[in-house]
Parts: C-alpha cells; structure tokens; sequence
C-alpha cells in the first residue's frame, strides 16, 4: 500500500476554518437488453468474453449503431433530473489507451450531451431539503472487467499480470455531473450520501437500472476542494475514484475534507489527482496526477450520426416518467400514516419499494413496516446481504401476517418461518404446512403439557396461588419446550391462571 | 517492348462477358476461375523469399493471398446450381478480388500490415456477405499500401505491386493491388477502398475503371476504418458497366453501418448501357474545374483531358468551366482530418485483443510498454507519421487551428461543391496530376507532402461524400503511360458518373479503335523477362519509403 | 513557422504509445514540421461564421432496437489473442492506474 499514512485535521476543526466544495460524477449502468453501440447481451455475471461481438471487442472493421432503447433512458433521465433535453447531440470519442477498452477509445459525449443544465432537491435525515445542480447528463459505454494476478492480492500495485474479460465492454453508461455544490459545510459528507442515493432511488424509478451499487450499476466519483472560510474562490481539487457505496461515499468526502485541511493547516498545495477510497483502513490513497496523459484528444465521432430530438418525441417520454421520488414519498408518507421518523427510517433503509407493494398486496402499512424494518432487515445484516436480494417477496410478507392473524402461528413462529422461506423452502403456508410448525391450539394438548409442568414445580403452583403472578413464566417455559415452540404463550398463560383459579 | 497484351480466351472477357457467357451455358464459373487462378500464377510472381513477406514477390504482387480452393468451390456450387436451373444473381460464378482492407471469413486480413500478419477474422464484412450471397468466387486478397496509407503501394509491408503498364512504375495506392490485378486481366473484378483517391488514383495509373459512390453508398462494416469520415468501398473494372455491375451487388443500405444512406442502390448498370449506346452526354451541362487544370499537372496529363472535354462538347455535351475556390484548402484540410481519424482508428492495433504482440528489448515489462514496442514494430513509418500527425492535430491547444479549421474547409467544399452543381450535372479533371512514376521516385522522408499531391484531384470528393468515377483517356504521349479522367456527381447521383463515363468510354474506343488496353504489353512475358534477367532492377531490393 | 520540436514529437508518441528512437525523434519532427507548415493555411481559411462539417452526408437518429443478436464464443472470441489464460486476454502488468 502506497502512501498510507495521510495527515488529517479532526472533522470539527476542519469545518471551523473552511467550506467544503463537492462535485460529483456518478456513473449508471442501464438495464437495457443489448449493450449502448452492438447487439451483445448486456448481462452480468456470464462465462468470460462471451457476451460479446466483433464490435464489443473492438476487432478491425467494426462500426458501431446507438440502443434506441439507451438513449431514451438517457432522455427519462434527463427528464427526471429536470434537464434541458438537447436538440441535437452528438457522440464523441475519448483518446486514451488502457487494455480494459476494446478500441482505445471510449465512445461517449462531449460539447454535445443529451441532457443538461437540471436540477435534483434532496432530503438530509433532518429533513433539509438542499438542491444540487446537475451540469450535465451523457451517454457513453462501460470498459471490460481488469483482474490483477500475482503481487499483493487483487492490486494493482505489484500484480504480475492483469486478465481481462469484455462482457462488460460496451454496456450502456449514463454520467452524471453536478455543478460545484457549495454551502452543505458539515453536512457535506451526509450530502454526498443523499445525493447518491437519490440518483439511485431515481433510476431504479425510472426502470432503466438495477441500482444496485454492489455490482457497480451505479458509481460515484467524488470531487472534494476547500475554500478558506471567507472565500469565494475554489481550491484545488481531488477526484476520489469508485467510491461504491452509500456509506464509502460519505467516510470518503469526510477523509477528503479533513486530508485537505490538514494539508493546507501546514501550508501545504493539494496536488489536483486522483485518488482511491479503500474501505478497510477508511482513507483514500494518492492514484496518478492530472497530467499531459490527460489530453483526450476528443473529436465527433465519425461513425455516429447525430441525435436530434424533436418536441413529440420528448413529450411521450415525459409521459411515460413514473411519479418523482420526492411527490412519491410525500403521498405515501401521508397515506401511510409514518411519523416523519419513521419515514425516514423506512427511506433510509431503501425499503420504500417493497413495503408500497406489501401494502398493496393487502398488509397494513404498520404491520408491512414492522416486517421489512425489523425481522427482514435483521436477517440481510445476519446473511451480509442487501434486503432486495434476500428473496423474500412482499406476498411472503402478507402470507406471513395472514398466518398470524389467523391464529395459526405466533410472532415467534413467523420468525422461524421466514427463516425457512429465505432457505428456499417455499411460501411461509409451505413451510408452515411441511414443518408442521402451527401454533399447538388444542386445549387438551396444552392441558396435559400444563399438568405435567405443574405436577413437576409445586413450589411455583403455590407461589402463584399466594398471588406472586409474574412467577407463572416459570411454568410457562417447560410447557413451550413440550410442545416445541408451536404453542400460543399467551394462551398458556390464560390457562395455567384459569387452572390455578388466579386472575391474570 | 512487348506488345498484344490483351490475353485471348476467358481471362480476355469482361466481367459483364463473362456473366452472359456462364448464364448461356457456354461456359463454366469452375473453367473461368481457374483461367484467372492461372493467369495470376504466371504474372503475379513467386515470393523473393518464402522466409520474408515484406519483399515481395517476383512479379506483379498484386495478390498478397490466393484462394484457390474456396474459389473454385464456390465456382463448382455454382455450375452445379445452374445445371439444375435454379435461378442465380447476375454475376453468379463471376470470380472477383477483394483489396486486404476488407475483412473476410476463413481467409487471412492483413492490410498490408506487419500488425495483422495471421490474423483470421471471426466475421464477414457486409460487402464480403454481399458477394457471397451474389455467389461470386473469391480469387483472394489484393495488395495495398499499410492500412490504405500511401499512394504508391510502396507501403505495404509485404513488397509493393507494380504497373502491368511498365514492372519499373507504381500502379497507384492505395488500392494499386486491385488495380494492377484488374489491369493485368488476373480478374475481371475487384473491390477497392477510396479515402483521398485510392480506388480512382491507381485505376487512372494503370487505364483500368474506378469508381467511388457517394459516402455512405456502400457499407463500411468489416472495411477495416482508415479514416470513417472519409471511407468508401467501390468497383474496380476494366469497363464502366462492370463497375456499375459491381456497385450494384454491393451497394445499398446495411443497419450495420450508422452511416449507411437509406436509399436504394439504383438501376446503374442501365445507366451504364444507356451512356454507351450514345445516349449520355447531349444536353449533358459538364463542368471544367478550373482549379484541377493547370499548374502542378503533367503536359501529356493535360493534353489527354483537353481531348476527351472536346469529345464530350463534340457529342453535344454543355462543356462550362467553373471555379471552385475553396479546393486550394482541400489538400491541407484532407490530410489534418484524415490523420487526425487515422490516430483515433489505429489505436486499437495494441497486441492485447489480436495481431502482433512484440515484447520491449529491454526494461521492464509492463503493458504501456509491451503497446508501445508492438506498434513501434507494427506499424511502418507513413502509418506512424500519420498517426502522429493526427495526435498533433487533435491535442490540447491545437485543436481549433487544426482539426477544428479543417471542419470549416471541408463546409466551404461543399458549399463549392453545391455552388458548381446548380450550374452543372456533373463536374470533370484529370484523375490524377502525373502518370505513373518511378519506383522509389519519391522520397517522403524529405518532404511527405509531395506524394500527398497525387491525390489533389480526388480528395475534395471525400471531403464533400459525393460520388466520382475515373475512367481511361488514353495514354500521355510522352511517356505512354495511362491518363484518368474524373467525372464528379452530386450526392446520392451517381447514376449519372455511369452515364456520363459509359458514354466517354464508348467515343474513345470509337477513336482508339478499341479498348486502351489493346496497346498493354504483355504482362506474363514481362515478368517472365523480369524473373529470367539477371539484369533487371533488383524487385528484392526494399523500396523507399516502404515499410520497413 | 511552426517549428515542430524533438520534444513535441516524443510527447505525441508517448500520447499515441509508440516507441521511438531518438533518431525517428528527430526525422519525425522535421517531416512533420513540412506538413503542418503546408497544411497551415488551412487555419485562415474560413471565418468563425463558418460551421463545422463533421460528417459528409448528414443522417440522424440512426438506431439500433434493443435486441439481442449472435455473439462470438469465448474460443472464437480468443482465437487471436496474442496471450490469454482462464478464458480472457492476458496483458503484462499495467503500470499508470485509471
């Protein structure tokens, strides 16, 4: 590891004495069925360069034709982000050889991109609403996947040897750009988080992407510089590369903010470069400065014609745009009935989705919030999973809640079902059939469990009768044992006092 | 001088010939491949040294890979096919060649190139999937300059093709494989690439037929890109119908290329006919370009042009002369786009994905480097100076002045372009301002520039995208060596290069008492010379400026 | 004029990853130094009101639908891959970081 041992300023000094001035370039993966300019499947997670075609692979005499489907994304989003939609935009090419792009060039945007000059407004957890300007939005493709071999595990530093597989080569990439984001001050790492995490709310909205940022569907670059306070005038700024989390995102612009008042504290210059989050020792490393490699050379792309959109073309996409995020979010907090908090918390653990659809298959909105807040988000911590890629459906939610209020399984029981449903056992009715896991409701089944435990403990049956009530747990316990859990402790309760002649 | 060079029998036929000939039953697509495979046997040389491509061969070298076996299988189908009577293309069983720039399944692509020695393509490209559909033999590959870099053919890495006309001369470039081939009756057909002038500059050298559609008239998937902007695939023939033949099997739109006009390819070859049968040029308003005459153009040049304009006045056509004052920016506008294209095109030749991978002699051992000597050694020095040309022209700082300026021109010829054919139906010149020259003739090395004026007629059609055909005028009287004549049209017209150039070609036959190529020396007996005479120019020796 | 030097010409080959010895270095900024003075000119000709011609014939929205059609396998995919290892080119290590 290079240079590991930056000297920072504690975040609170380094707020006293400047304004953080962010930037951000996020990177989305379309979910389109075909890459941006061939024919390959856009599909993750195939055998090695086989989602590809002579164009993927930049063989010679290719030439390259633009995913309608792609670019009306980019026009969605575009839409979305409250952008000017270009009337004629143009594909250029960016200059630069690295193994990892087919042609040495990467097919993208320039002076011309499809969207421009929008807007989004996001919500911090306190509620403040702070609005970030998008400069703009542009199409372009992914690279291939790079794997270092040999050297220290994984690195780039050291490796022996690199592979490189193409399938992903080609993929169609939005890139969004915010203008320079001043004012957030200390709530600028929090800011980075929100915002990203609305551009993903957004997209995932929009259906033209997976959102999911574990597989890189969407990615953050982050610019940080600071102004001494007072100033008006930008510093020089770093571009911490990749930064593939929602958490990352926020620890890395806070590292960056107190990296670089620590540098300019000791009368140091920041190097304009790039740098690179690692999330295990939660600091970023210097990567290559900005240098003369950086001439792109870019140039309209020969092989593309221009896209011109027209006003009825624009106005069916609109049409087409799902409800906002933000509206969304304000109906169903009033139709839900959430305390601001517990909205929030609902938001913030991206949940918002699959509660709506667990409420509009016939839960509750409590009863929905209480499964995929609690339990659900309990079980993809305990499985280090995203809760979207547990498996677990909002029917299973509703089966569940179904079960309960039927007396057919108690809370404790519908943990252990859900449990079963993630392993792949079927719907909780399944489970709850096959395991043969329903709440134990015949009385004479209790009764007998009931006799035995108070036969057993005299010493409690005659406490409980002096009226020490809470000491009929005791009694309790060895019933729910016999019965293997499948019986309703409350219904013990009731009776075991109604044998013992007590009032509960 | 040996004389009578036109060889009797099948290889002596015209593509359109040949067509009638195999469709009456008089003869076979198999017997007429393998006259050809014959011919090119007993003109095209045997390899200098079988250890070391970039020599050559000992004759014409204008097949840099013969396909003899595929040929000749696609031939018999094609019997087999009309023996059965089964309804077939126009030119079924016509045997072709295919200029090494087009990438063909199941036969080696190199483009002249160290970089591509070996390298098989997994895929057709379109036009090589239209001849296939049209089931016309592939007789193999023709030579070129380095990626279609050069205007001489003294480029390509593996030894230069010489001028059926004179062994000692240049047949043109880029596309002088195809060309000397067509020239040398080795195939009746052949497909070329035109970026400043490649397909029509060596048919002016070499008396044979070349045209180049409109942009985007032809597709250019599976052409390997020199410069996109400019690119074109065209016919190459040894008569005005046969191009129009051709262009109609290969043209029309393909979703494959972005690029790819929406219209149909048109009736040519009925434009051909008509233009022959005397019915092209009265009424026809044909303008002299003031700028392509003159200074900078060789006497005999001149005076072959002088003659065939006086021919089309004499056969009724409006002769007017325009000016066009923006092509003296042509030139200089061409060569920043094309190298700036160039640079960006050739990048992806870097030994990771195909081709050649060379290691660094010494030092360490990354992949910056292992690119860096790969297309150090891949790569001779026209292409590398192009590419460097295109670099400058394109980084920080330069940009506006160079590239930039150059997108300007290239309006301001168009508007030339339009401002000429609102007074005229088609534009004409010289092909191509000198005749052949000397092998080795001009050093690039000491000025690049003085070769990139070969191609000062041709290129303000690639700059503009519209269609231009040259066709024989003759022979310049003081040296015997062929002229080219160049009919311009506006976009997506070039029915009417067909029209105007069948007609100019029938008054000249008229006048030479048949086709130009009646006064070629016999090709076969000039290599045979050649090979056997220990006194010839060494055909080994490495030609200047060639690669390496 | 434009007095290309040794220095601009090794910074354009290391942009255009080309090795060159000092001696193509050298030949290199002397030839191009002819062309782009005889291509110079090119930068007066047209005023600021000229537009940019980038493509020769103009088309636009020229798409492709969103369906997927005949991809290569990963053998004919690494056929002329100079070196390749567990289905996918192999490259020496890389040095700059992207």
């Amino acid at each position: 590891m290079n240079r590991s041992t930056e000297e920072v300023l504690s975040f609170d000094e380094a707020m006293e004495k400047y304004d953080p001035v962010l930037g951000f370039e996020v990177h989305v993966e379309l979910n389109t069925r075909t890459k941006m300019f061939d024919a390959a499947p856009n599909v993750f997670g195939d055998e090695p360069n086989t989602n590809v075609t002579p164009v993927s692979l930049g063989l010679p005499g290719v030439l390259p034709v633009v995913n309608r489907v792609a670019v009306e994304s980019a026009i969605k989003l575009g839409l979305a982000l409250g952008c000017e939609i270009r009337p004629v935009s143009h594909f250029a090419r960016k200059n630069y050889f690295y193994p990892d792009t087919p042609k040495n060039f990467q097919t993208s945007q320039y002076d011309e991109p499809i969207a421009e000059n929008g807007s989004v407004d996001v919500e911090l957890e306190d509620g403040t609403v702070f609005t970030v300007e998008i400069e703009r939005a542009h199409m372009e493709e992914d690279a291939g996947k790079l794997t270092h071999m040999g050297g220290a595990a994984g690195r780039i530093q050291g490796a022996d040897f690199s592979l490189v597989d193409y399938n992903r080569a080609g993929v169609p990439l939005i890139e969004i750009v915010t203008k320079p984001i001043v004012g957030a001050g200390s709530r600028a790492p929090e800011l980075a988080r929100v915002y990203v995490a609305m551009i993903r709310e957004i997209v995932k909205n929009l259906g033209i992407s997976d959102a999911k940022m574990e597989r890189g569907n969407v990615r953050c670059d982050a610019n940080v510089s600071l102004m001494p306070k007072g100033s008006a005038t930008f510093g020089t700024r770093s571009e911490t590369k990749n930064v593939n989390s929602l958490r990352a995102v926020e620890r890395a612009v806070r590292f960056e903010i107190q990296r670089h008042a620590a540098v300019l504290d000791s009368g140091g210059t920041i190097v304009q470069e790039t740098r690179h989050w690692h999330e295990d020792t939660r600091s970023t490393t210097s990567g290559r400065p900005k240098s003369d490699a950086d001439d792109y050379r870019y140039f309209p792309e020969p092989d593309l014609v221009p896209v011109v959109t027209d006003h009825e073309w624009i106005e069916r996409l609109r049409a087409e745009l799902p409800e906002p995020p933000a509206e969304r979010r304000r109906r169903l907090r009033t139709d839900w009935g959430f305390s601001d908090e517990e909205f929030r918390d609902v938001v913030n653990a991206g949940v918002l989705d699959e509660i709506e659809q667990t409420v509009a298959a016939g839960a509750a909105p409590a009863a929905a919030r209480k499964w995929w807040m609690g339990e659900i988000a309990r079980l993809a911590n305990q499985r280090e999973t995203e809760i979207a890629d547990l498996g677990v459906t909002p029917q299973h939610v509703v089966e569940l809640n179904g079960l309960i209020d039927a007396g057919k399984i108690n809370d404790k029981l519908a943990k252990k079902v859900l449990a079963h449903v993630l392993d792949g056992e079927g719907s909780p009715a399944e489970v709850v059939e096959r395991r043969g896991l329903a709440v134990v409701s015949d009385d004479s089944v209790l009764t007998a469990a009931i006799d035995d435990a108070m036969a057993q403990m005299p010493d409690v049956v005659a406490k409980v009768q002096a009226g020490k009530v809470q000491a009929v747990g005791a009694l309790i316990g060895p019933v729910m044992k016999a019965t293997r859990g499948q019986a309703d402790a409350g219904r013990v309760r009731e009776l075991i006092l109604e044998k013992l002649g007590v009032q509960g | 001088m040996t004389s009578t060079g036109t060889p009797q029998g099948v290889v002596g036929l015209s593509a359109a010939e040949l067509a009638r000939r195999l469709a009456a039953g008089e003869l076979t697509s198999v017997d007429a491949v393998q006259a050809h495979l014959d011919r090119i046997r007993e003109t095209d040389g045997a390899p200098v040294d079988p250890a070391d491509r970039s020599r050559g061969k000992t004759g014409l070298n204008a097949f840099l890979h013969v396909n003899a076996e595929e040929a000749l299988s696609v031939a018999a189908e094609v019997d087999a096919a009309r023996a059965r009577g089964e309804e077939l293309p126009e030119l079924a069983g016509v045997p072709i060649a295919v200029k090494d720039l087009i990438v063909t399944q199941g036969q080696p692509t190199t483009a002249a190139s160290r970089m591509l020695e070996g390298w098989m393509s997994p895929y057709d490209a379109t036009v090589t999937r239209k001849l296939r559909a049209a089931r016309m033999p592939m007789l193999g590959k023709t030579n070129l300059d380095e990626f279609a870099m050069g205007s001489s053919n003294e480029h390509s890495a593996f030894g230069d093709t010489r001028n059926p006309w004179d062994l000692s001369r240049i047949p043109g470039g880029s596309g002088g494989g195809s060309a000397a081939a067509v020239t040398a009756f080795q195939t009746p057909l052949a497909l070329g690439t035109d970026t400043g002038g490649s397909i029509r500059q060596p048919a002016a050298l070499t008396g044979s037929v070349g045209v180049k559609p409109t942009y985007g008239g032809v597709s250019r998937y599976g052409v390997i890109a020199m410069a996109s902007s400019l690119d074109q695939v065209g016919p190459v023939s040894r008569t005005v119908l046969d191009a129009a033949l051709l262009h109609e099997v290969i043209g029309g739109h393909d979703p494959q290329d972005s690029t790819s006009l929406p219209d149909p390819v048109g009736d040519l070859a009925a434009q051909a006919r008509a233009g022959a049968a005397g019915g092209g040029l009265a009424g026809l308003r044909v303008g002299v370009v003031k700028e392509l005459t003159g200074e900078g153009f060789q006497p005999g040049v001149q005076q072959r042009f002088q003659e065939a304009v006086e021919l089309l006045r004499s056969a009724g056509a409006e002769v007017v002369e325009v000016s066009t004052p923006n092509f003296k920016y042509a030139l200089g506008a061409y060569y920043l786009i094309m190298s700036s294209e160039v640079s960006s095109n050739l990048a992806k030749y870097d030994g990771v994905r195909f081709g050649h991978r060379v290691l660094p002699e010494d030092g360490p051992l990354t992949i910056e480097r292992v690119m860096g000597s790969t297309r150090a050694a891949g790569f001779g020095a026209e292409v590398k100076r192009r590419i460097i040309l295109g670099t400058y022209a394109l980084s920080a700082g330069y940009y506006d002045a160079y590239y930039g300026s150059a997108q300007k021109v290239r309006t301001l010829v168009q508007r030339d372009f339009a401002a000429a054919f609102e007074q005229v139906d088609v534009l004409v010149s010289p092909t191509a301002p000198t005749t052949a020259f000397e092998r080795g003739a001009v050093d690039e090395s000491a000025d690049p520039m003085q070769m990139y004026l070969n191609d000062i007629a041709t290129i303000p059609t690639n700059l503009a995208g519209v269609p231009a055909i040259s066709v024989p005028g003759g022979l310049a009287p003081e040296d015997g060596l062929p002229v080219g004549i160049q009919f311009m049209a506006p976009a997506r017209q070039d029915a009417r290069l067909y029209r105007a150039g069948a007609g100019l070609e029938a008054l000249l036959e008229q006048r030479w008492g048949g086709p130009l190529w009646q006064a070629l020396p016999d090709t076969a007996a000039l290599v045979r010379d050649l090979a056997g005479d220990p006194a010839a120019p060494d055909l080994s020796a490495p030609v200047r400026g060639g690669a390496r | 004029m434009s007095a290309i030097t040794r220095e601009q010409v090794a910074h354009l080959a290391k942009l255009a990853h080309i090795e060159m010895t000092e001696e193509e270095l050298r030949s290199m900024a002397k030839e191009l130094d002819l062309v782009v003075d005889s291509v110079a000119s090119v930068s007066e000709a047209a005023g600021p009101d000229v537009p940019a011609t980038s493509h020769p014939i103009p088309l636009q929205n020229v798409f492709r639908e969103d369906v997927v059609g005949a991809t290569l396998t990963a053998e004919e995919s690494l056929r002329n891959a100079p070196d390749a290892a567990e289905g996918k080119f192999k490259v020496p290590a890389i040095l700059d970081e992207e």
